[in-house]
């Protein structure tokens, strides 16, 4: 316990580089996306389920940032995806058919939404907040449903218009364009929140996660950094919502059910959270043993969904992405 | 035209419904802090079997109240030891994950067993009809909810607090750590009241067949409502899910009687509203 | 006109804390000079934690007032006292169990530089944070250990990381609550060797038990006792006072 042990110099060129580190783009990354981009050009390619595929991705990601980077639970999530996707049906019903910019206001109403859910439930955790993220999905289902007249109800937003992507490319029928858009819209979103992990707000969300109390002796703004991330989780799921309703030019009132808001959950329990591309790999996971195994035994694949569900809590608790991780640092130390 | 009273007897009729389905997952929460939402399905558990006695095996209705209470009880138990007791002191949402997945597996059992579609129930013909009670016009099907509610809550507080295994129970709930260095057999103490309240989640099941039908979506459509009132009431008191479980009867029956177009509403922003302005419930312990 | 150089630096009036019928506090004064070396000892239940968080602004009295650099802070959240400069350590460490000691430094760097705001600006792009980090590290003895997960640290790193963290905010005020606490004597020794030397210009409070670090490294010590402050003397008053035998044994 000497004060002076080794250089200063040797140890701080290896801190710069661990961080230095931690921001690179590793191969898996690089390929990840690039899969993503390929996926476009095979032939006969499932492009409907991809893109659902793809938006799950992203709606599982904004749901990371609250849960798997700042540890915050929440069992309504979906309200914000439904939020997005009614103001972005709204829009396109009522003659704002650009799909960027409807984008862009769906995201930003669901983000505000967001900004004051978080502002509420400051004091609370644990059961309570659970229920209460609960509760709140539950009221806006039932208003949503039931205002049949102003929101279809359980019909759906009829009439909804898009035009095509940058004034070129329509919506087809084959889901080729829907796919780019809901590639391109969940890569760009993704930026943001990779940069936004790794920056030292992105520390200080862990930080809390890890140790709120010590967090507060550090003079840490805890109150806003939650309203902050809750915003910004929120403003991500509205835009996966926006996303489907546009590429479907359909919504209805599942969009923010609570089915939804907890089959958000186990797809990112299933791929892993803390890494981002967890939201992505339980997405794959799900969507593509749900196809499959509904495809089966269409009545019995709740069975296998929740024998997985049981299998991983009990010996993956990690999730898929975190546990590769580990298999692949123990194989890389034989 | 039914008169207030009639809708205040119904939602009480419904609470004590929602009571009995829900004390033993409150007492369970509150004792382990186990968040436990496979609960509801032993309660459709218990429904299932009511439909096997009395359609299948043709005994009578009274016969089938007790064999669901027994079943459920024993189909807790053996989860509780066999699964369970290894994810005590996990963080909720890994307990709302595990029992969630067993959700899913009971219902695609069930589906597979008897079908997907609402089981025909049929009880005795003097639990049908109505009866003039004091000038009111009460359903006695809902008369008798209301009385088994009551016996059982009733046989319950007295039994919490003048039994010895009340008190065990109590010292559980109160600091488990603690009972067991003073010697208590918590793991036994654990294992009945799961026993106990997996048996009454049964018998509720049972109870409701007639009112609420049975189904193999049971469990999720009743799942949100047990969360409510044990979170609303407070875990861990029996007499706070009594309060909770009669407020939401009374708010869920009387609001879809006056405002249809509000309905579930009301109860959701009362559950919202409590647990914000009391997470640990309304009767729940360290406030 | 009072010297500003020689008014108290933390002071409490008429502290009174109660928890519901439990009082702890009844009536405290208390008043620590700027640059004091000062040691808080006493039985245990005496109230020197809660005090200490009545000074951090965890709690919050049921009256009184806590004065710091002549200003009334009762009222202030522990985040405003925190930048205005008070910084504590727990008896019990309060770490970020799953993040390695470099990154929990950065983390509180940037928490004190306000770097830590809402941005897309990579984290290894903050030179400055990173460099004090690491020469923190190094101050501490915990360059070796840069990169390992915290948890996973032995616990005489694990205190030493604790109080780097207090350290890292560079405070006016630092309270160290049995910084010891856990240590075998000679690191126990060692950790305060090092902050004799860190603390050259930070008033320093500190709770402690073992009565060698105290009489070595004290310039005043004060006595609680059943939530009361009994005496106040340097290291030698203390050891030979009377009051202090009775508050420890019992007459």
């Amino acid at each position: 316990m000497s004060t002076i042990t080794e250089p200063a110099t040797a140890t701080r060129t290896l801190a710069n580089q661990y961080f230095a580190g931690l921001a690179r783009w590793s191969i898996w990354e690089i390929l990840f996306w690039a899969a993503l981009v390929g996926l476009f050009f095979v032939p006969d390619a499932n492009l409907p389920l991809y893109g659902q595929i793809v938006i799950w991705g992203l709606f599982a990601m904004s749901l990371d940032l609250l849960l798997g980077y700042r540890g915050i639970p929440s069992l309504g999530h979906a309200a914000f995806f439904g939020i997005g996707g009614y103001a972005a049906g709204y829009l396109g019903k009522f003659g704002w058919t650009e799909p960027i910019s409807g984008l862009v206001i769906a995201a930003l109403l669901a983000g505000i939404i967001g900004w004051l859910t978080g502002r509420l439930i400051q004091r609370v955790s644990g059961i309570a907040l659970l229920m209460v993220t609960l509760g709140l999905n539950l009221i806006l289902y039932d208003i949503v449903h039931r205002q049949s007249g102003l929101t279809g109800g359980d019909d759906g937003l009829q009439g909804i218009e898009i035009a095509p992507v940058l004034g070129l490319f329509r919506f087809d029928i084959f889901g080729r364009t829907a796919y780019l858009y809901a590639l391109a819209i969940t890569f760009v979103l993704f930026l943001v929140a990779r940069a936004l992990v790794k920056s030292p707000f992105g520390l200080a969300l862990l930080g809390a996660r890890e140790n709120p109390r010590r967090m507060i002796m550090l003079g840490a703004p805890l109150e806003r950094d939650v309203t902050t991330v809750f915003a910004i989780a929120a403003a991500f799921a509205g835009a996966a919502g926006a996303v489907l309703t546009q590429t479907t030019q359909f919504v209805s009132p599942t969009a923010l059910s609570f089915q939804r808001s907890a089959d958000v959950l186990v797809i990112l329990i299933i791929g892993g959270t803390g890494r981002l591309y967890g939201g992505f790999v339980g997405a794959f996971v799900f969507l593509f043993l749900r196809d499959w195994l509904a495809e089966l035994s269409p009545v019995y694949w709740y069975f296998w969904i929740g024998l997985l569900l049981v299998v991983m809590v009990a010996f993956f608790r990690n999730g898929i992405v975190p546990s590769l991780e580990t298999l692949v640092g123990r194989l890389r130390r034989r | 035209m039914a008169t207030i009273a009639t809708v205040l007897f119904n939602g009480v009729a419904y609470g004590m419904l929602l009571f009995i389905m829900s004390v033993g997952l409150s007492v369970t929460m509150g004792m382990m802090n186990f968040v436990n939402l496979a609960h509801a399905s032993f309660s459709m558990l218990g429904g299932y079997v009511l439909v096997v006695v009395t359609q299948q095996l043709g005994l009578p209705f009274l016969v089938s109240l007790p064999l669901a209470f027994i079943i459920a009880g024993l189909v807790s138990i053996i989860l509780e030891r066999t699964v369970f007791r290894y994810f005590y002191g996990t963080d909720d949402l890994t307990q709302v994950l595990l029992t969630l997945g067993l959700i899913f597996m009971s219902i695609a059992i069930v589906t597979y067993f008897w079908g997907g579609t609402y089981q025909q129930i049929s009880v005795p013909p003097w639990f049908t009809g109505q009866q003039d009670v004091f000038g009111l016009t009460l359903e006695r099907y809902r008369m008798f909810l209301v009385a088994v509610g009551a016996v059982l809550a009733v046989v319950m507080i007295f039994g919490l607090e003048r039994t010895r295994f009340g008190a065990c129970v109590r010292a559980c709930v109160d600091n488990a750590r603690v009972a067991r260095a003073c010697g208590l057999n918590t793991e036994l103490v654990f294992a009945v009241t799961f026993a106990i309240g997996g048996g009454l989640a049964g018998l509720a099941g049972a109870l409701s067949a007639n009112l609420l039908g049975i189904d193999p979506n049971f469990p999720l459509r009743y799942l949100v409502y047990l969360l409510i009132v044990v979170s609303v009431g407070g875990m861990g008191t029996i007499t706070g899910t009594l309060v909770a479980a009669l407020l939401l009867g009374v708010a869920d029956v009387a609001g879809k009687y006056y405002a249809p177009e509000i309905g579930g509403f009301v109860i959701y922003t009362i559950t919202v509203l409590v647990m914000l302005w009391r997470p640990h419930g309304l009767m729940g312990r360290r406030a | 006109m009072t010297d500003p150089q020689n008014s108290p630096i933390l002071e409490a009036r008429d502290l009174h804390m109660a928890f519901g019928g439990l009082v702890v506090f009844e009536r405290l004064n208390f008043a620590l000079g700027r640059g004091e070396r000062h040691a808080i000892i006493g039985p245990n239940g005496a109230g020197k934690t809660t005090f200490v968080s009545l000074v951090t602004g965890l709690l919050r009295p049921t009256s009184g007032d806590v004065l710091f650099d002549g200003r009334v802070i009762t009222q202030e959240t522990p985040q405003q006292r925190v930048k205005a400069g008070i910084a504590r350590t727990f008896q019990i460490n309060s770490l970020f169990k799953a993040l390695n000691p470099l990154a929990s430094l950065v983390i509180a760097l940037a928490q004190r530089d306000g770097r830590a705001n809402v941005s897309l600006r990579s984290v290894s792009r903050e030179r400055k944070l990173i460099d004090e980090a690491n020469e923190l590290l190094v101050k501490f003895g915990l360059a070796g250990d840069a990169l390992t997960v915290t948890e996973t640290l032995p616990y005489g790193k694990q205190r030493l990381l604790e109080v780097a963290l207090a350290f890292a905010l560079r405070p006016q005020l630092l309270l160290l609550d049995e910084p010891a606490a856990g240590l075998s004597t000679a690191q126990g020794h060692e950790l305060f060797r090092q902050l004799a030397v860190l603390t050259a210009d930070t008033t320093v409070l500190f709770i402690e038990h073992d009565m060698n670090l105290v009489f070595r490294y004290a310039d005043r010590v004060s006595v609680f006792a059943a939530g009361a402050l009994v005496v106040q003397g340097t290291p030698d008053q203390i050891r030979t006072h009377a009051r202090v035998r009775e508050v420890y044994l019992g007459t």
